[in-house]
């Protein structure tokens, strides 16, 4: 089932929580909705579940407008960030527990509702534990067990709310497979909020990326990534160097250097104010000697496990830099902590300078 | 017992010093009762514990006594779920008021509530017109024992609702009950062995309550006289051993009772799957 959201409007008291968001989640998409505490998505996921009320603005599901249906007509399935399982039933209740509270005439029989629970606890591959009480189970055995009562219901959506943000980061990154690989076999329109970026990347068909209660930027993963539409989205996506210069003919000057850039999304007139930005791994370390360029930094710390090796520099003013480099090119520089380099950026990104972008 | 290490030490003394306790302070109290009835002959215990007077009083102290918990329970529930689940002007209020049948010395109530129901009383007055007479009836008894317990089940119910997460109400409703069946199969089962702790302490509280009760039930014989008012009675014609012979009848249906109650919880905790 398709969702549409039109305007919506929130506010908490003098917070606004939600500032006119539009938004389309076509059918069968599995979508993130990405950003940091507090930028609104939790509660764009409540209002479009029905548990919370818009102050203004308009809900579609599947083209029908739902703000006057209550919400268990909305059949949307809800999965908590804290699983919110009925801790008096046993697993097997739980997940019957839907079934159990359809009108009469429509309810399934005790040996339907039996089979189905028998079903679903097999594709979350918990069938063993239904006679156990949740407080008997880990996290991950949990969420996994409430997204199974979420599913018996037969929602048209799933809206998951942080679903791995109380668990640790080894079965996170396990339920995050489990979850794209579920998704794949049902299709059915799922949304779910998270603030880790790696996980709405990974997961997600399209990420959408909020803000202080505003959309900053929707699409497939790849796109975001690679071209992010502003300096919040690009911070936001993973980590940054940032750069204050200005504008100067073809480049970005930065206190005394002339640094290249990428052209930027609308290239800023000569002269202006920008912000220009690089990940870790578009920065070269080249040493200090005669007539280098580059900015000038001193190398504060060395990591060196896994394929590449982390620097952490400091630049003038202590202005912090990250930088990785391959291995053998760190071998090869031979770096040492207190060593003066010098910095050069493969590839910066310029975004015109805004008082105040959330950065 | 098994040999794990506790964070605690010693079960032994632990153990040695709480019945010791208990005996000091409950156990042989209550023994000396049984001592003092049996004065007393079976036939002579008979005729005294069997007096119609006598009969018609514990109807009265443990009917009242039960009605009053279950009162109690209902409302109880109700107030604590206000103090949980709302947020309005006065709730702290509200809150410390709740602990005030505890605190009042129950003569003030019982006076008070006197004062309010007699037939001259604020709300007397109003009940009067329609037929009910609350003060020096069994319906006034009622009202006394509603009073004293009523923060028994509040006390008891209010942690547990302040345990319960909201989300747990909201996914029932995702998953497509209403109001009623909300409450009926996820709310109620959480809260009931504190409910049923609560309706025992307001229960208990109120079989043994005489203070309050004594100035608005008019102690009207066969009618609205209490069981603690018959002892207190035969206490003052020196008639010792009537008085334990009664109190110690007494106190069997309330070992009963409780009994009874404290299996119905352990019941409940082990079908809700908290018994460990």
């Amino acid at each position: 089932m398709s969702i549409e959201v039109r305007n919506i409007t929130k506010r908490f008291g003098a917070f606004t929580a939600l500032d006119d968001v539009t938004l389309d989640f076509p059918s069968g998409e599995l979508v993130a909705l990405l950003g940091p505490s507090g930028c609104g998505k939790t509660t764009l996921l409540r209002i479009i579940a029905g548990l919370e009320r818009a102050d203004a603005g308009q809900v579609l599901l599947e083209g029908e407008e739902a703000s006057t249906k209550a919400v268990r007509e909305r059949q949307v399935g809800f999965v908590f960030q804290h699983y919110a399982l009925f801790r008096h039933m046993t697993v097997f209740d739980n997940v019957a527990f839907g079934m159990r509270m359809k009108p009469r005439a429509v309810r399934p029989s005790a040996a339907q509702i039996r089979d189905k629970v028998h079903r679903l606890l097999e594709l979350v591959q918990l069938d063993w534990l239904a006679t156990r009480f949740p407080s008997q189970l880990s996290g991950g055995q949990r969420q996994r067990i409430a997204l199974a009562r979420a599913l018996a219901v037969e929602p048209r959506v799933l809206l998951l709310d942080e679903p791995f943000g109380a668990l640790d980061a080894k079965v996170r990154k396990e339920l995050r497979r489990w979850l794209r690989h579920l998704h794949d076999e049902l299709h059915i329109t799922s949304i779910f909020v998270t603030h880790d970026q790696e996980e709405a990347l990974e997961v997600a068909d399209r990420v959408v990326l909020m803000n202080q209660g505003r959309v900053e930027q929707t699409g497939s993963p790849q796109e975001v990534y690679s071209h992010p539409a502003t300096p919040f989205v690009y911070g936001f996506l993973g980590a940054v160097n940032l750069f204050h210069g200005r504008v100067d003919g073809e480049g970005v000057r930065v206190g005394d250097e002339l640094l290249p850039h990428d052209g930027g999304v609308d290239a800023p007139a000569e002269g202006a104010k920008v912000l220009a930005f690089a990940r870790p791994y578009e920065i070269d370390i080249l040493p200090e000697g005669e007539g280098a360029s580059g900015m000038a930094a001193r190398v504060s710390r060395v990591l060196s496990f896994g394929v590449s090796t982390r620097v952490e520099l400091e630049g003038e003013g202590g202005r912090p830099f990250e930088v990785e480099l391959t291995r053998e090119r760190a071998a090869g520089l031979g770096l040492a902590v207190g060593q003066a380099v010098r910095l050069t950026p493969s590839n910066l990104r310029v975004f015109e300078y805004e008082e105040g972008a959330g950065i | 017992m098994s040999r794990q290490t506790r964070v605690l030490p010693g079960f032994g003394p632990a153990l040695g010093l709480t019945l010791t306790w208990l005996s000091l302070i409950v156990l042989i109290p209550l023994a000396s009762v049984f001592l003092r009835a049996a004065n007393l002959s079976l036939s002579e215990f008979w005729a005294v514990v069997s007096a119609p007077r006598v009969v018609a009083s514990y109807k009265l102290s443990f009917g009242m006594a039960l009605g009053a918990a279950a009162i109690n329970s209902l409302f109880g529930s109700m107030l604590a779920w206000c103090l949980v689940r709302y947020r309005f002007p006065g709730k702290r209020l509200i809150d410390a008021l709740v602990d005030l049948p505890f605190a009042l010395p129950t003569a003030v109530a019982g006076i008070s509530l006197t004062a309010l129901y007699a037939k001259t009383g604020w709300i007397g007055q109003i009940l009067e017109p329609l037929g009910i007479q609350v003060a020096f009836k069994p319906a006034g008894v009622l009202v006394a024992l509603v009073f004293i317990g009523l923060p028994f089940v509040v006390r008891t119910v209010q942690p547990v609702l302040e345990d319960l997460d909201v989300e747990n109400e909201e996914a029932a409703i995702c998953l497509g009950a209403g109001r009623w069946r909300t409450f009926r199969h996820v709310i109620l089962p959480t809260i009931l062995p504190a409910l049923l702790t609560g309706f025992t302490l307001a229960f208990a509280r109120a079989v043994g309550e005489y203070g309050s009760v004594i100035f608005i039930a008019g102690n009207i014989p066969m009618v609205s006289e209490i069981t603690p008012l018959m002892i207190i009675t035969k206490l003052e014609q020196f008639d010792y051993a009537g008085a334990t012979a009664v109190g110690e009848v007494m106190l069997l249906i309330s070992f009963a009772l409780l009994l009874l109650i404290n299996g119905l919880q352990a019941w409940a905790a082990k079908r809700t799957g908290r018994d460990r």
